[in-house]
């Protein structure tokens, strides 16, 4: 009973809402002419003048490696949170915990920026660190609320997971810590790596965070771009906007393929396990 | 969830660590700041590094704690602010409606595809939230200006004669917003919709239920939570928002996120910043319990 309705329409209408100003975008970046509105014919000399500009490259290479570390440390962090939120039914502070976790996916960026702020400078005064603010205070930034996201990400496919899998390691004699690099990480390893690419990619986009507790010569990207658009639509602005749309785009779409990739031959694999145990059953009491 | 006993017992010896290094992390990165932001709230601004004074004081073996509550009065003084907080609310409010009334038939859309062509889908809606919002925003810019595309267009097609005021305008930062947060309502939406049991829904029109009425008595109320959820991860954020107004809003779109920038960038008033924050967050305060609280339940696999 395939049908197009309201809501099929709805949902080509909303696509066509979210993805024609990108494409716009992009079109826009090749104009020759230096009037934004204008078309002025086919040009790349907008991307050529890129690698000349060595404010913004070197804006770049800092946001990339703190996206970079973001992605980690925040793997890590979102991770052990998820597993806690998961397998521990019980703890003291455990709803405090949960709060935690899940705040900082709606907390206001201003208010998250100007409270990190804060804290460092107070940080500052009473034990003299950090010193002054930088790259490692941007990653500290953005490592606590990219775990959010992590926790979020990994603790539903946590819950998917068969225990019993994790519980028969156990009863073979493995080590809690064994189990879990053995067993669970690679269970849920696709998981890891969607939560690392947002980690990656929410780091690289943050000009909220990332301008309150940036100090003197650490300005990212955004920061770099936000200055420019501020005083209106500029053609090199569109130009490094196309490269991040295409990096970005090209880069999801692989971590999706690979991905999914590796999910369907893990269920193809397990699958077959099953057959062939039932299968040998089957053969002995025949 | 349920507890696996055996599981759990052999987890005890590493439990501290696991539980402790997010926990040590989240709090002294996520709850110990607010806690700071309140007590500059009621210091002083003053010339000095850091720009204000401090409200602890040490002398003759006596603490004394001075609160300054001059900031909070000062805000409830100057009408800027009452609006400031009022038109976010608004704002917000209003782009989450937009939000919801939008993204839902596309999640129901989503839900009641193939397999394959959910994923596809899945991945469509998502792609833009891992992409610079920044850059979002920015080609609305292109798109709104008086010599943008749309102008052109519909004075191409002769609907108007002389160029719309787009840019710069609540219009522009409803747009924005609701341009960047779909995704956000739809995902949630969809994670919901997507577990309904189908034959709820034929018990229904076995009864005789109208589509519609089938639809708006069963499938929007065993939505609640995806409903909840969205919208909580759409008003929150919007209310604190400040790149959209300040790149698409005009002068007169007054928002508390873009009023807190400037208290702490231009007027170098931290205190001033930081009572706006504290007041920001008590409004705020029961939309994140409730986000909280619906996060839990999924979180932990009851909902």
């Amino acid at each position: 009973m395939k049908r197009i309705g309201f809501a099929e329409v709805m949902l080509c209408l909303g696509l066509i809402f979210i993805y024609l100003p990108m494409v716009i975008l992009v079109i826009y970046s090749f104009n020759a002419s230096r009037l934004v509105t204008v078309w002025g014919g086919w040009s790349t000399h907008w991307y050529a003048g890129l690698w000349d500009n060595t404010q913004l490259m070197s804006a770049v290479f800092r946001s990339l490696t703190i996206a970079f570390y973001t992605a980690i440390s925040s793997v890590f962090l979102g991770t052990l949170a998820a597993f806690v939120l998961t397998r521990i039914p019980r703890f003291r502070g455990r709803t405090m915990f949960g709060g935690l976790v899940t705040a900082p996916l709606v907390m206001p960026e201003v208010i998250t920026g100007l409270s990190l702020l804060l804290l460092f400078v107070a940080m500052a005064q009473m034990i003299g660190w950090p010193a002054e603010r930088g790259m490692t205070t941007i990653w500290i930034a953005h490592t606590s609320f990219c775990a959010s996201y992590v926790a979020v990400v990994v603790s539903s496919r946590l819950r998917e997971l068969d225990l019993s899998i994790e519980e028969a390691a156990m009863d073979l004699g493995a080590r809690p810590w064994k189990v879990f690099v053995l067993i669970t990480i690679p269970m849920i390893a696709p998981s890891l790596m969607a939560g690392a690419m947002m980690s990656f990619a929410l780091s690289l986009d943050d000009l909220v965070l990332a301008s309150f507790v940036s100090g003197p010569g650490s300005t990212t990207l955004p920061m770099e771009i936000f200055s420019a658009v501020r005083l209106g639509v500029k053609p090199e602005i569109n130009a490094v906007a196309s490269l991040i749309l295409l990096a970005v785009s090209l880069f999801t779409f692989f971590a999706w393929f690979f991905t999914a990739r590796a999910e369907k031959r893990r269920v193809h694999a397990m699958r077959q396990a099953m057959e062939e145990t039932t299968g040998k059953a089957q053969a002995q009491v025949a | 969830m349920s507890a696996q006993p055996g599981l759990i017992k052999r987890m005890l010896d590493g439990r501290r660590l696991v539980i402790g290094i997010p926990f040590v992390w989240l709090f002294l990165f996520f709850l110990l700041p607010f806690f700071i932001v309140l007590k500059i709230s009621f210091s002083e601004a003053a010339v000095a590094i850091p720009p204000y004074t401090d409200i602890f004081t040490w002398a003759n073996d006596q603490l004394t704690v001075v609160l300054n509550l001059g900031n909070y009065l000062f805000l409830t003084e100057d009408e800027l602010y009452l609006y400031a907080y009022l038109g976010s609310l608004k704002i917000a409010f209003i782009s989450t409606l937009l939000c919801l009334v939008i993204g839902y038939p596309m999640a129901y859309a989503i839900a009641r595809s193939g397999r394959q062509a959910q994923t596809v889908l899945l991945l469509l809606i998502m792609m833009p939230t891992w992409t610079a919002i920044l850059i979002r925003v920015y080609a609305w810019m292109g798109l709104l200006s008086s010599s943008g595309l749309i102008n052109q267009f519909l004075m191409g097609i002769g609907v108007i004669s002389s160029p719309l005021r787009m840019l710069n305008t609540d219009f522009a930062v409803y747009v924005g917003i609701v341009y960047s947060y779909l995704p956000f309502m739809i995902l949630p939406l969809f994670a919901n919709l997507v577990k309904h049991d189908n034959s709820l829904l034929e018990a229904a029109s076995d009864l005789g239920a109208s589509r519609f009425t089938s639809f708006w008595r069963i499938t929007v109320p065993l939505s609640k939570n995806g409903i909840i959820a969205g919208c909580m991860l759409v008003f929150i954020p919007a209310v604190g928002e400040f790149v959209i107004p300040e790149l698409l809003g005009g002068p007169e779109t007054l928002m508390i996120g873009r009023v807190l920038w400037q208290e702490f960038f231009s007027n170098r008033d931290w205190p001033i910043a930081s009572a706006l924050a504290v007041i920001m967050l008590l409004i705020l305060i029961v939309p994140i319990i409730l986000f909280n609280k619906n996060q839990a339940k999924e979180l932990e696999g009851k909902a």
